[in-house]
């Protein structure tokens, strides 16, 4: 293949990871902006969405549009409620406290890992796309259900974007996460605001992972990786911050996407490692991070 | 195609008088066959001591029952259980029961070796059995020969026969990859081309078929266009396929893993109806349905398989008596759940090897594990020539290198015909063989 379409398909296939990136990380963002809680179980969320989306292919079968359609609303719902319930069970009961809320996510990493296990089996599961094209580019073919995956996670990031700017709960958030004490003060409800902030992180990594499943399979240990790549979006954008981590999801998305095509994936990664080495050198707070809380 | 060949009861001590394979090698063993096993052995060692104790022979099963062998440790558990159970039908092993003691090992080769070491030490199993993934193999292997406990993978790698490994690991009832390649090489570069482009895992699976298959093609006047190694956790395929170069006649793809379905779809999408031709090994496909959406591209590309997933294709009676006592159907699926495809061309290694110790066990006179009687094991085996197709070896006649803890057997080419694998080719064993480079006999035990 000449330069030009590798160049397209790197493009392509960049910001197609990109987007899903982005959508996976600006949850573990949120909630340790907001919460300044590490959430190691975050890549968990996103396992839990891409299984629920088989399981409702299994239940509902034909038509797949139907099955992605029920898993779009039940997995994120589903997954938001799991987290409430976490909320409720355990990291109230630490108190948010930064370090034990490391070990609390560590478990219940476990727990849903091994859950799944169980329930669902140790098996890949494909589950249909709800529509398939094979877009045609005369040098190569493309899955155009994968330009609808970045097209939602663009409407999606908005609809965050806008929610945090424009309402109400969106400015509860952002006073909780300014200052917590005076939020509090002033009547910020910031137990249910925490609540509510743990369940839509979660609820996002469920929805980037129904939108991918059908272009991958659901599998129990699935979450590792976005796991980590979420981390190093939030570490490389400053922690807890939304702006950074969705930029330093498509500077890291993009490079991986031409670096993956043009020389190899595993450069790639340890490329965006090395990117997090020496942010946290020589900016340790992140590209657009504040000051230490 | 294939007539069928050899006894139907090759463990029964009553089918003596059976039909011995054509296979040169193979006749070698005659005598050794009527010492009682259907086993080609030198000169007749002994038969089967048997009786006496009646505690059951426990085989310690290490499975992989999760992680990313999941599939296959699925379907070897069951043609395990189906093996011992057939086994205990005709009289146990030298008239004792034989019970597995299965331990999942999630595919990990750390928790292996402690898998290795629990069954050895806590479960006090006679023999250990049934490893797949190479880096679990090459993980657990040091640990059972450090408490010199016999361990027979299943797992196709070079690492047995390369030398690598030590006395204690066996692997007789499955081929290893570098007998596949060679055997079926030549038949590649002469029927789709010689400029050829590898796709493969990135860990010692892979690189044995990156090996052997280079050296294959420059061999046979070939070239490799490119030689692509994709991790075996990856889950987005589309940005490598760029690397194969456009005057690539042949695309030879090898992938493992829960993202296989997902390697081959993408591969379809990327090259559409301008596909250069494609020879895979089905290990692509294990476990996958081939009538899965976005497969249809695979259409009239060719698969090396072990043994044909579909019925009727390599047509004995002794495959159709496995394929029916390991549930499968005669698509390559559980009779139960037809989207359960099972992963054919490899599980037959789980019933084959458990026969194989089973000989072992009798020809040797072993009791108990004491280092006499598995030292006697061990030689025993590594006397064999060979094993007789029969029940007990569906997959057709087998070869034993004592030296190489490894044996060699036939090998066949499928072509992808409206979602069915039709063998187009069936190799010879002699095809398969290669210069050993090693010489388990030996070492110290």
């Amino acid at each position: 293949m000449s330069l030009g379409p590798h160049l397209l398909l790197a493009l392509l296939e960049g910001l197609v990871g990109a987007c899903v990136l982005a959508l996976t990380a600006l949850g573990l963002a949120l909630v340790f902006g907001v919460m300044r809680i590490v959430n190691v179980a975050h890549g968990e969320f996103f396992m839990l969405g891409a299984v629920i989306a088989a399981a409702c292919a299994g239940l509902v079968g034909d038509p797949p549009w139907l099955a992605f359609g029920c898993a779009l609303l039940v997995a994120p719902l589903a997954v938001a409620a799991v987290a409430t319930a976490a909320d409720w069970a355990v990291l109230r009961r630490v108190r948010y406290d930064p370090e034990s809320t490391i070990v609390a996510t560590i478990g219940l990493l476990y727990i849903v890992q091994q859950s799944v296990l169980v329930l669902h089996g140790p098996d890949a599961r494909a589950v249909p796309a709800p529509f398939y094209v094979r877009l045609d580019l005369g040098w190569f073919g493309y899955n155009g259900y994968k330009l609808m995956v970045a097209g939602a996670a663009v409407t999606l990031l908005l609809a965050v974007w806008l929610g945090l700017g424009r309402t109400r709960l969106g400015l509860y958030m952002r006073a909780t996460q300014q200052d917590r004490e005076m939020a509090t003060a002033l009547g910020v409800p910031v137990r249910r605001v925490y609540a509510t902030v743990f369940a839509l992180g979660a609820a996002l990594a469920a929805v980037a992972g129904v939108l991918v499943v059908p272009i991958q399979q659901a599998h129990y240990l699935m979450g590792l990786d976005p796991l980590l790549l979420s981390f190093i979006v939030v570490i490389v954008g400053g922690l807890g911050s939304l702006k950074g981590a969705v930029i330093a999801a498509f500077v890291i998305g993009v490079s991986d996407g031409f670096v993956s095509v043009l020389f190899s994936p595993t450069l790639a990664k340890i490329l965006a490692t090395l990117l997090v080495a020496m942010v946290l050198v020589v900016r340790p707070r992140g590209l657009f991070g504040t000051s230490e809380a | 195609m294939g007539a069928s060949r050899g006894g139907d009861e090759s463990t029964s001590s009553s089918s003596q008088a059976r039909r011995i394979s054509r296979r040169g090698a193979l006749k070698t063993g005659l005598a050794g066959a009527a010492a009682g096993a259907g086993l080609l052995t030198v000169g007749g060692i002994p038969a089967a001591r048997a009786a006496g104790s009646d505690r059951p022979i426990r085989i310690g099963f290490q499975v992989h029952r999760t992680g990313i062998g999941a599939v296959y440790g699925r379907w070897y558990e069951r043609t395990a259980n189906a093996a011992a159970a057939y086994i205990n039908e005709l009289g146990g092993i030298a008239g004792r029961p034989v019970e597995l003691v299965a331990e999942d090992d999630g595919t990990d080769p750390r928790r292996g070796a402690e898998v290795v070491e629990k069954l050895a030490t806590r479960e006090q199993v006679d023999f250990v059995y049934g490893t797949l993934f190479s880096h679990v193999v090459i993980g657990s292997a040091p640990r059972a020969g450090e408490l010199k406990i016999p361990y027979f993978v299943v797992s196709e790698g070079y690492h047995v026969a390369s030398g690598k490994l030590n006395r204690y690991v066996f692997q007789p009832g499955i081929t290893d990859v570098r007998s596949q390649i060679t055997a079926v090489a030549g038949w590649m570069m002469g029927n789709l081309g010689k400029k050829v482009a590898m796709i493969f895992p990135d860990y010692a699976f892979g690189y044995d078929h990156r090996d052997f298959l280079s050296a294959a093609v420059e061999a046979g006047g070939g070239t490799v266009t490119a030689r692509i190694a994709i991790p075996p956790t990856e889950t987005a395929y589309s940005k490598y396929f760029p690397r194969i170069p456009a005057d690539t006649e042949v695309l030879y793809h090898v992938m493992v893993g829960p993202g296989v379905l997902t390697f081959v779809r993408e591969m379809g999408e990327h090259f559409g109806s301008r596909r250069p031709a494609v020879f895979g090994f089905v290990d692509s496909l294990e476990g996958v349905p081939m009538t899965s959406p976005g497969l249809e591209f695979l259409d009239g590309t060719y698969l090396w398989e072990a043994m044909p997933r579909q019925a009727g294709q390599y047509d004995t009676p002794h495959e159709r008596f496995y394929r029916e006592r390991v549930g499968v159907g005669p698509d390559g699926a559980s009779i139960r759940d037809p989207k359960d495809v099972s992963t054919y061309s490899h599980m037959f290694g789980c019933w084959e090897t458990l026969f194989a110790i089973k000989e072992a066990v009798e020809q040797s006179g072993y009791r108990d594990p004491t280092p006499a009687d598995r030292k006697a094991l061990i030689e025993t085996l590594e006397g064999f020539h060979g094993f007789n197709e029969g029940r007990s070896h569906p997959q057709g006649p087998k070869v034993f290198d004592g030296r190489l803890h490894q044996c060699f057997g036939q090998q066949f080419v499928s072509k992808v015909n409206a979602g069915k694998l039709e063998v187009v080719h069936r190799t010879a064993i002699e095809d398969s063989r290669y210069e050993p480079a090693a010489d388990y006999t030996k070492m110290a035990l």
